[in-house]
C-alpha cells in the first residue's frame, strides 16, 4: 500500500468534529449540562445511553456542590483552623470531581471509545462544556 | 541518524523523509522543557510560586494594606500590651495576637488565591458557539447585534451575556474583570487593597478578613485608649495606633456591615450597585439565588464546598492533541504553546487562546486549594521574589523584580514558528473587524471602574 500517511494518521484517527454539550442554568448557577441529546450523535449511540451518562454526571456535580451537615461542617471546620486545614485536606468538591473523572473514564472504556467517541472531563473545559470528539468512522460499510 | 531508528522508521513510514531534523518538525523530539500553564495565562494577572499564588496586577495598595496592618499591630505589641498585660490581664495580648494571626490568614488567602476565574474557550469552543451564534443570528455581518442569551432561572428571566475576550457566554452572575482581564465567577467586586479580584472562590476568606478586621480594629482603638486613660499623662508611643484605628473602625465596620447584608440576601456587590434585583425594577423582580431565608444564605455563602480552581495553573501545557479536518468556516490558530498576553490582543487576536487541549488528563499535582502554609509565606519563604514591605507604586509599569510571568516581549518564538504537528493547514478566521474586547465590554468595564473606586473608599 503506497500511501502516504502522516505520522497522526497512523497513529489514531483524524478528528472527524467536536461537540459541545453546553451548561444548563435555568436551576441556577450550579453545575449541570444540558442533557439534549445532539444530532450529530445520531447515527453513532442511543439517545438512551447519552441521556443516561449526561443525568449521572449531573447528579455527580449535584453531590459535589450540595449544602448539607457534611459539607458545613467542613466548612466550619476550616474557618476555625483560619483554611489551613485544606493544606492536609482535601475538599469535598474535589473528591467528588475524582470520582467524576474516574466516572468519564470508564464510559469513555465501556461506552464511547468502542462507537469512535471521546467525552473529555468537563474540568478540563472549566466546567463551561462537556466536549465530545468524534473520530472519523473507519470502518467498512456505512458509518455504524 | 542511528542505524537501528532510521530502520524502525522504514517500517512504519516508508514515505516520510527521516531526514527532517529541525525540532518544530518532529513532535516526538521535545527540545523545549515542558511549562506550566500559568506561564501561558492569557490573562493580566501575577503569579508566584511557581503558580500557587495569584494576584492582580497592581499590587502596590495590597503593600500598603500589609504594612498599615503590620504597623499598627506591631505599635500595639511594643507599646501598649505590655502595660495591659502588666495592670489589665495577659488575655489582652494573647487574644490580640490570635486575631492579628487570623486577620493576615484570611488577607492572604483572599489575596493569593484564584477568585474563580473562568479560563476562556479553547478555539474549537470558540468556532462553535460562532456557528451557533451564525446560525441564530442569519447574518455574518462586520457588527453583529450585542450577543445575549436569555434563561429563565427559578420563574426569573436572566440575560447571558457574550465576553468577547473570553469567547464564552458568561454564566449568571460572572463578570468580566477589565483590569485583570479574566470572566471571574460570581463576581463581586476588584478590591486593591486585598491586590485580586473577589469572587466566588474567595469571597469568604474576603468576608472573614474584614470582619476580623473590624474586631482588630475596634479592639486596638478600644485598649489603647484605655492605655491613654490609665496613663494620663505619660505619652504612649501608640498615637499613630489611634489614628489609623479611628480611621479604619468607621470604613472597615461599615464594610462589613454591607456584605453582612449582601450575604444574607445573596447579592453580589455588582448585583447591588446595578439593582439587578432591586424591586423598583418591576414589581416582578426579585433574586432568584437567594434561598429566601437569611441563615441558609449565610451558611451557602461561607461554608458551602470551596469550588475547585478551574484554570489548572501548575500543570503542564501538553502538545497538540488531534487535530480537527479544516471545517467549513476556517478556524483559529492553534499550538499557541507561546500565548500573547491580551493586550496583544489587537494585534493577533487569535493568539491570545491557550493551546488546544487534548483529551489527555494533565497530571498536576494541584488541586483546588492553592495556597502554601501561611508560615511559610513571610520572608524568607520559598517566595522570595515577595519583597514584603517595598510597596510598588500603583501607576508604574509592573515591576520587573516581582513577576515571573512572561510579557510579550519576553515570549521568543513569533507568531509565523507554531509547530502545529498537523499537516493540515490552518486558516485564521477574519475576527479583527468587529473583534474589539474594550468596547464591547465597556459596559462591564464602567461597571467595575465604579466598584474599584467604591471599595477604595
Amino acid at each position: 500500500m503506497a500511501e502516504t500517511h502522516s505520522l497522526q494518521d497512523l497513529q489514531q484517527p483524524a478528528v472527524s468534529s467536536k461537540v459541545f454539550i453546553q451548561r444548563d442554568y435555568s436551576s441556577g448557577t450550579i453545575c449541570k449540562f444540558q442533557t439534549k441529546f445532539p444530532s450529530e450523535l445520531e447515527s453513532r449511540m442511543d439517545k438512551q445511553q447519552f441521556e443516561e451518562t449526561m443525568q449521572t454526571l449531573n447528579n455527580l456535580y449535584a453531590e459535589a456542590e450540595k449544602l448539607g451537615g457534611k459539607s458545613y461542617l467542613e466548612g466550619c471546620l476550616a474557618c476555625l483552623t483560619a483554611y489551613t486545614v485544606f493544606l492536609c485536606m482535601e475538599t469535598h468538591y474535589e473528591k467528588v470531581l475524582k470520582k467524576i473523572a474516574r466516572y468519564i473514564k470508564d464510559q469513555n472504556e465501556k461506552i464511547y471509545a468502542p462507537r469512535g467517541l471521546l467525552l473529555t472531563d468537563p474540568i478540563e473545559r472549566g466546567l463551561r462544556v462537556v466536549e465530545i470528539t468524534i473520530f472519523e468512522d473507519r470502518s467498512i460499510g456505512s458509518g455504524r | 541518524f542511528p542505524p537501528g531508528k532510521a530502520s524502525m522508521r522504514e517500517c512504519e513510514y516508508s514515505q516520510i523523509s527521516t531526514r527532517s531534523s529541525t525540532p518544530m518538525e518532529t513532535p516526538y523530539k521535545k527540545r523545549t522543557p515542558k511549562r506550566k500553564k500559568w506561564e501561558a495565562f492569557p490573562g493580566r494577572n501575577k503569579f508566584y510560586c511557581d503558580g500557587r499564588i495569584m494576584m492582580a496586577k497592581q499590587t502596590g495598595v495590597f503593600y500598603l494594606t500589609l504594612v498599615l496592618i503590620l504597623v499598627t499591630c506591631g505599635l500595639f505589641f511594643t507599646f501598649d500590651c505590655p502595660f495591659l498585660a502588666q495592670e489589665l490581664t495577659p488575655i489582652i495580648p494573647v487574644l490580640g495576637g490570635a486575631l492579628f494571626l487570623f486577620v493576615l490568614g484570611t488577607l492572604l488567602r483572599t489575596s493569593f488565591s484564584d477568585p474563580g476565574v473562568l479560563p476562556r474557550a479553547t478555539p474549537d469552543e470558540a468556532a462553535d458557539l460562532e456557528r451557533q451564534i451564525d446560525v441564530a443570528n442569519g447574518t455574518t455581518g462586520y457588527r453583529p447585534p450585542p450577543r445575549t442569551k436569555e434563561v429563565v432561572i427559578n420563574g426569573q428571566t436572566v440575560k447571558l451575556k457574550y465576553c468577547f475576550t473570553c469567547k464564552i457566554f458568561r454564566p449568571p452572575r460572572a463578570s468580566h474583570c477589565s483590569l485583570c482581564d479574566n470572566c471571574v465567577e460570581r463576581f463581586d467586586h476588584h478590591c486593591p487593597w486585598v491586590g485580586n479580584c473577589v469572587g466566588r472562590r474567595n469571597y469568604r476568606f474576603f468576608y472573614m478578613f474584614i470582619l476580623s478586621l473590624s474586631f482588630l480594629t475596634i479592639f486596638i482603638f478600644a485598649f489603647v485608649i484605655t492605655h491613654i486613660i490609665l496613663k494620663y499623662f505619660k505619652p504612649a508611643g501608640c498615637k499613630w495606633a489611634v489614628v489609623v484605628c479611628f480611621f479604619s473602625v468607621w470604613s472597615i465596620v461599615g464594610l462589613s456591615g454591607f456584605h453582612t447584608y449582601l450575604i444574607s440576601s445573596n447579592q453580589t456587590t455588582n448585583e447591588d450597585i446595578k439593582g439587578s434585583w432591586s424591586s423598583k425594577r418591576g414589581k416582578d423582580n426579585y433574586n432568584p439565588y437567594s434561598s429566601g431565608n437569611i441563615f441558609t444564605n449565610c451558611c451557602m455563602a461561607l461554608c458551602g464546598p470551596l469550588p475547585p480552581s478551574l484554570i489548572d495553573r501548575r500543570g503542564f501545557i501538553e502538545a497538540d492533541a488531534p487535530q480537527m479536518a479544516p471545517p467549513t468556516n476556517g478556524i483559529t490558530m492553534y499550538g499557541a504553546t507561546h500565548s500573547q498576553q491580551s493586550h496583544m490582543a489587537a494585534a493577533t487576536p487569535l493568539l491570545q487562546q491557550q493551546s488546544s487541549e487534548p483529551v489527555i488528563i494533565t497530571s498536576s499535582p494541584e488541586n483546588g486549594t492553592s495556597l502554601p502554609a501561611r508560615a511559610s509565606l513571610t520572608l524568607g519563604g520559598p517566595c522570595t521574589s515577595l519583597p514584603l514591605g517595598q510597596p510598588t507604586p500603583p501607576t508604574s509599569t509592573p515591576s520587573l523584580t516581582l513577576h515571573h510571568y512572561l510579557t510579550p516581549e519576553e515570549v521568543p518564538s513569533p507568531p509565523g514558528m507554531l509547530h502545529c504537528g498537523s499537516p493540515l493547514g490552518h486558516s485564521h478566521t477574519v475576527q479583527a473587524s468587529f473583534y474589539n474586547p474594550a468596547s464591547q465590554d465597556s459596559l462591564h468595564e464602567d461597571s467595575v471602574r465604579g466598584l474599584v473606586k467604591l471599595s477604595s473608599v
